[in-house]
């Protein structure tokens, strides 16, 4: 109880991030509502195109008469999927290379930190750009890509904590009790290094939805699948006469990405009270 | 510092065979028949087809194809677009300038931009100007660099109609001499403006705590013992030692400012590397697309090299660091002077992919 209501009032200190926290589990609720309202069709054409956000289409029509609003509710599916399988994967795999790489040390280590810092030189949207447009616009295919460029993040991070936390007295005090080694890393140290590696991971969601909108930009994506970045490459034709075509889908991924940032910001200032920023 | 100096361009050339595996590999994941992924979807002359399968090898065993593949990479062969009638090389090369064009002086205004930002916040912690540069970056790091650039369009193109909104050239006049400049400058304005917001946020936040840090350092004490005025400590003694980590992050970024500067040109229509690679896709020219791949990613790690360089030839502690004790310890240690550009490349690949 006491731990809780301490991470409570720590929440506290962080309004922007617990505003972003709020805006996010809307986002979640509407990605989740959003194939169940049957008049809310983003495919939906109608004669009305073109039009300029009225009362009847709150955010306009596109050149085939299809509601942006409701595209724009439709897209929320697209791009919280691929923000939040691709951090997942990326964490899974930054944390389990990461910690193995700061605890057993030596060439694993090395080899790791190598690879990492590969990922980090090359240009990472680049790289996806060409892979996704040789291999098929899949959702996967850009999930796959994503946490490919993303894990070396967690990776450092987990491998800086293992390598603080392993140095802990407790940990030898966990030895003296005849655990192998394995069960130190996975038991012990494992779990009292992940609270960093949950900020980073809030993190990518952001640049994950970001990269993939602007890979749909260039084109890269599904077409049957609505998504912001496909709105905004369609809406680059219309720039000259109809401003709303652009304007509401890249708000869209300019408030979640910023809110995953704030919200990331915040879970790593609350999880890790002593870090300053 | 030869020592450092080899060591570096000998893992600049581990991280350039690496990429050109990376592509390698690419090309065998695709599904289906290699060839296709070296050639593309545009329909190719009969003949060549067979022509690049001996040139490549593809019924040699893989470790034979891999040394093909570097040996004609490494001979300038990166292929050949039937969608152009152009070699690859040829036709990215011609490409560079115009990319080139919009992102140095976005570069430079950043940097600018962003030490000027950086300056004013870093005394005064909480302050307005710190709030504003917390904002800003937060701006930079979540803003998708093309809709802001489709913004900038509506607004300053097509409602106010103060700079044109496509190009680099009017296509409309034959301007000559300065008049052509002027033209060009025009063009520039808005992508260039557009590149430039993302290195802001990153130039000011490095700036902030790099300025920061040197003020708290004991020859700003020592300066304020003697006298000196306020403004003649932050600009002798605090900027360029506050620099240094700024020089290091542009030059860490340069990939990533090529990436924006790509995702730009294709709201402006700007004719650089951008521009291809969006034809590219479009005609699934897959050789070109590597080909940018492959020459982006080289060219950034150049830079990184240079920049590392130049890191320790601006720094007489880590150029003695790395006399001392060569260039694996001065780089890992902790606590040595290497730390502040390390975390500045670290702070930056917190946030993008």
């Amino acid at each position: 109880m006491n731990a809780a209501s301490d991470l409570l009032r720590r929440l506290r200190r962080h309004p922007s991030g617990v505003a972003a926290g709020v805006f996010i589990a809307l986002l979640v609720v509407l990605a989740l509502g959003a194939g169940l309202v049957p008049h809310f069709d983003a495919q939906a054409i109608s004669s009305e195109s073109m039009r300029p956000p009225s009362f009847r289409f709150p955010l306009g029509t596109d050149e085939l008469g299809r509601s942006v609003l409701a595209g724009v509710v439709s897209g929320t599916r697209v791009s919280l999927t691929v923000g939040f399988f691709a951090a997942l994967f990326a964490t899974v795999i930054g944390t389990m290379l990461g910690a193995a790489a700061g605890f057993y040390g030596g060439w694993l280590d090395t080899v790791v930190m190598r690879i990492s810092e590969f990922f980090q030189v090359i240009p990472g949207f680049i790289l996806a750009a060409v892979i996704v447009a040789m291999t098929g616009t899949g959702l996967s295919q850009i999930i796959t890509v994503v946490s490919l460029l993303a894990w070396p993040q967690v990776a450092r991070v987990m491998r800086g904590e293992v390598m603080r936390v392993k140095r802990i007295e407790f940990v030898d005090a966990v030895r003296c009790l005849g655990l192998p080694e394995r069960q130190v890393l996975l038991g012990e140290v494992v779990p009292n290094a992940l609270a960093p590696v949950l900020a980073v991971g809030t993190l990518i969601v952001g640049q994950a939805i970001l990269l993939e909108a602007a890979l749909s930009f260039l084109g890269l994506s599904s077409a049957e699948q609505v998504s912001w970045g496909r709105m905004l490459n369609s809406g680059q034709r219309f720039l000259f006469n109809a401003w709303w075509l652009s304007f509401f889908p890249g708000t869209a991924i300019f408030v979640t990405v910023l809110a995953f940032n704030l919200f990331g910001d915040a879970v790593g200032a609350v999880l890790n009270p002593r870090a300053t920023r | 510092m030869r020592f450092y100096v080899l060591s570096r361009l000998a893992s600049g050339a581990v991280i350039v065979l690496a990429i050109l595996v990376l592509n390698f590999v690419i090309v065998h994941i695709v599904p289906g028949d290699p060839l296709h992924a070296l050639l593309g979807d545009f329909p190719v002359p009969p003949g060549y087809a067979e022509q690049v399968r001996a040139e490549f090898g593809l019924d040699k065993p893989i470790v034979a194809q891999l040394g093909l593949y570097l040996w004609n990479l490494a001979h300038g062969n990166l292929g050949f677009s039937f969608a152009n009638r152009s070699p690859v090389l040829e036709l990215i090369a011609a490409r560079l300038g115009p990319t080139l064009l919009l992102m140095l002086p976005a570069l430079f205004f950043a940097a600018v931009v962003g030490v000027v930002l950086g300056l004013a916040a870093a005394p005064r912690a909480g302050s307005v100007q710190d709030s504003a540069l917390t904002a800003l970056s937060l701006f930079g790091y979540s803003v998708p660099v093309f809709w802001l650039g489709q913004i900038i369009v509506i607004v300053f193109a097509i409602r106010l109609g103060w700079l044109p909104a496509q190009g680099m050239r009017n296509m409309r006049e034959d301007f000559q001499g300065w008049d052509a400049v002027e033209d060009i400058l025009k063009h520039l304005v808005l992508p260039g403006f557009s590149v430039m917001i993302f290195y802001v946020a990153v130039v000011a936040r490095v700036a902030r705590a790099s300025v920061g840090e040197a003020l708290h350092q004991d020859y700003v004490l020592t300066a304020q013992a003697k006298g000196l005025s306020r403004r003649t400590i932050l600009w002798r003694h605090v900027l360029p030692n506050a620099m240094i980590p700024v020089v290091t992050v542009i030059g860490y970024n340069f990939g990533q400012t090529m990436t924006g500067a790509i995702l730009v040109e294709t709201v402006f229509a700007w004719p650089g590397i951008g521009n291809l690679f969006i034809t590219s896709i479009t005609n699934r020219d897959y050789p070109v697309l590597q080909g940018i791949f492959l020459l982006v990613s080289v060219s950034v790690v150049l830079i990184n090299i240079v920049t590392d360089l130049l890191y320790s030839a601006l720094d007489p502690r880590v150029r003695s660091a790395h006399e001392r004790e060569g260039p694996s310890r001065a780089r890992m240690a902790p606590t040595g002077d290497g730390g502040t550009a390390r975390s500045a490349k670290v702070a930056h690949h917190e946030r993008g992919l």
